[in-house]
């Protein structure tokens, strides 16, 4: 497919501006003014709708296809919410708005402050912050927190434990943040090895952050011998919640002793995610923390109106311009909403219960990482397949031409050849079918023709793309061809 | 370099040879083969010290991000230079052309924290059952 560049001719366009009856350029000093033309695409309207129109279709999306990507928690976002975001009340606020006159946007206010209940009650946390912009951003903020917890006690604390089976932004969030990375390994049953825990744990620990259930889609039946455990040192417990997903009305992460939470909207409450985002990564918080969390935060006054207060002394401060990402925090408030109480709880039902089904239909064909009772999410792996020389990736690439997206594969990194599923609540019994018939079709096209896999996927624009070049010759200029 | 049946393994899948009291430091077929196709190397500096079993240089691969960890103390004296521009020679000759590092040891008894061909053979096999 072209660039919108290539499709460029000299002087066509698809807008007309009106005669300007001023002489704009008079106030412009010289040196801001341009000397060569600027190179953008000369295009019609036409050009343009066919051209985003085209690069759409190429897209694989949710809309459009099965995408059971572990760990991601794609699901489908309904339609309703984007109403909610685009009423104009909300989607044309000005972000300054409230420095002005917060009498202009109590609507606004209000939806943060309602959404900080909402999801104080859902995970058992007391307060929230809604300006983490992503997963990853929330997890830096809770451990500034964490941080900032023990800085003001005078803790004298260096280090963060963290399972081996995690998210890779763990690690790298509690680096950023000072601390040491302590790791721990996963036991034979796929949990946390809580006997190695006990080894590791002592007062220099400032805490451990988990998934939960883990990353294998396993709840750990040790969890609040976890949370005592790292207590008893006075360190602090961090959930992410890549997976809350699993727990939704069933089971609260501050009532399993946790401290600090992030919560991915664009997961559990179904706002966009991955290019399409943004996301946003709330960060709730015990009410022993809540003095740190940043600022601006928004109260609710004895008059009932909403107001933003900076007033909090020991707040980490600033993580994020404005207020958060509004119109995806208010898309997720309309989510909850909808719900409600039971349809939440329907949510984690489903979830839990569309993997486990993924599970049952593929264990004979597939080997399973850990065979336990899986969660939200159920981790298989290729070395049988791999015996024969197909490998994960060749089992995602032949998904591929089935219309279906691949599930996440070599993750977690302790599973080798690993296939992570991860259907969500919303696909039906029928799409599910058809995934589970074509990763059947793959398992028996390994053992009969297992050299056929190196030529999917056959029907995609690009084939297989020589990844290594991809990584090392990176070529991200628009204006190559010109 | 050497016959692989004379070089060391750790628990981790990095060799080591000695040549002339110079330790010099990769990673093994097993590891590279897991990893598959290498696309990056970050390695230590010259002059670095670093210590046994911890870390040395990290590979990423079209998979994932790993750690190498020294499998012995030392002061690096040199850095393989090609793996800048050639990754992937340590897909393709790991037990030569892709080394890593070389390292003046600062303590030859950590030898003993070490497998020989044999014992890293045995370690490998009672790794897939």
């Amino acid at each position: 497919m072209e660039l919108i560049f290539e499709k460029s001719a000299s002087g066509r366009k698809g807008f007309q501006l009106p005669k300007s009856d001023v002489d704009i350029q008079a106030d412009i000093p010289a040196a801001y003014i341009r000397k060569t033309e600027c190179l953008l695409p000369e295009v019609s309207e036409l050009d343009v709708v066919r051209h985003f129109t085209q690069l759409s279709k190429l897209n694989f999306s949710v809309d459009g296809n099965f995408y059971p990507l572990g760990s991601c928690t794609m699901k489908y976002n309904p339609k309703f919410t984007e109403q909610a975001a685009a009423i104009k009340g909300f989607a044309d606020l000005h972000p300054l708005l409230p420095q002005l006159d917060n009498s202009l946007v109590q609507g606004a206010l209000e939806v943060l402050y309602h959404m900080d209940r909402l999801l104080s009650e859902i995970t058992g946390m007391d307060d929230f912050t809604m300006q983490p912009l992503a997963g990853a951003h929330g997890e830096l903020t809770g451990v500034m927190i964490i941080a900032a917890y023990h800085r003001l006690k005078g803790n004298k604390k260096t280090h963060i434990i963290i399972p081996d089976s995690a998210h890779g932004t763990n690690p790298a969030s509690a680096a950023i943040a000072g601390y040491e990375i302590v790791t721990i390994p996963t036991d034979d049953k796929g949990a946390l090895d809580f006997q190695k825990l006990k080894g590791l744990v002592n007062t220099q620990t400032a805490g451990l952050m988990l998934t939960c259930p883990d990353t294998l889609g396993l709840f750990n039946p040790d969890i609040d011998k976890i949370t005592e455990l790292i207590h008893a040192v006075d360190g602090l417990v961090y959930y992410d919640g890549a997976n809350l997903n699993a727990l939704l009305g069933r089971a609260r992460p501050g009532d399993l002793g946790f401290d600090v939470i992030h919560v991915n909207l664009h997961k559990t409450f179904a706002t966009p995610h991955g290019g399409g985002g943004p996301g946003a990564g709330p960060v709730g918080v015990k009410r022993k923390l809540s003095h740190l969390l940043p600022i601006s935060r928004v109260v609710k006054n004895a008059d009932n109106t909403y107001a933003l207060n900076y007033n909090y002394p020991d707040s980490i401060g600033y993580v994020a311009s404005f207020y958060g990402n509004f119109g995806v925090i208010l898309k997720a408030y309309a989510y909850i909403l909808m719900l409600g109480k039971e349809g939440l709880r329907n949510v984690s039902d489903h979830a839990v219960l569309n993997a486990s089904y993924m599970m049952a239909k593929l264990k004979d064909y597939y080997q399973i990482a850990y065979d336990r009772r899986c969660m939200h999410e159920c981790v298989f792996s290729a070395m049988r397949q791999e015996a024969q020389g197909v490998h994960a990736v060749d089992i995602a690439k032949f998904l591929i031409d089935k219309g279906m997206h691949p599930p996440t594969i070599y993750f977690p990194l302790i599973v080798k050849e690993a296939i992570m599923i991860e259907p969500t609540e919303t696909e039906s019994k029928e799409s599910m079918d058809q995934f589970i018939a074509a990763m059947i079709e793959a398992a028996q096209l390994a053992e009969k023709d297992p050299k056929s896999f190196k030529q999917y996927p056959k029907t995609m624009p690009i084939t297989r793309p020589d990844e290594v070049k991809a990584a090392k010759e990176i070529h991200c200029n628009f204006f190559a061809k010109r | 370099m050497g016959n692989e049946e004379e070089y060391m393994y750790t628990k981790e899948h990095e060799w080591v040879c000695f040549e002339d009291n110079v330790a010099i430091v990769g990673i093994a077929e097993y590891a590279q083969s897991a990893l598959g196709d290498i696309t990056f190397v970050e390695l230590p500096d010259v002059g670095e010290d670093v210590e046994q079993f911890e870390r040395l240089a990290s590979v990423e691969s079209v998979k994932a991000a790993s750690d190498i960890f020294a499998p012995i103390s030392g002061k690096v004296l040199e850095i393989n230079k090609k793996l800048d521009a050639a990754p992937e020679l340590i897909n393709k000759s790991c037990y030569d052309k892709g080394w890593i590092a070389k390292i003046e040891p600062s303590d030859l008894d950590e030898k003993g924290n070490l497998m020989n061909a044999e014992e890293y053979q045995q370690f490998l096999e009672g790794l897939d059952t």
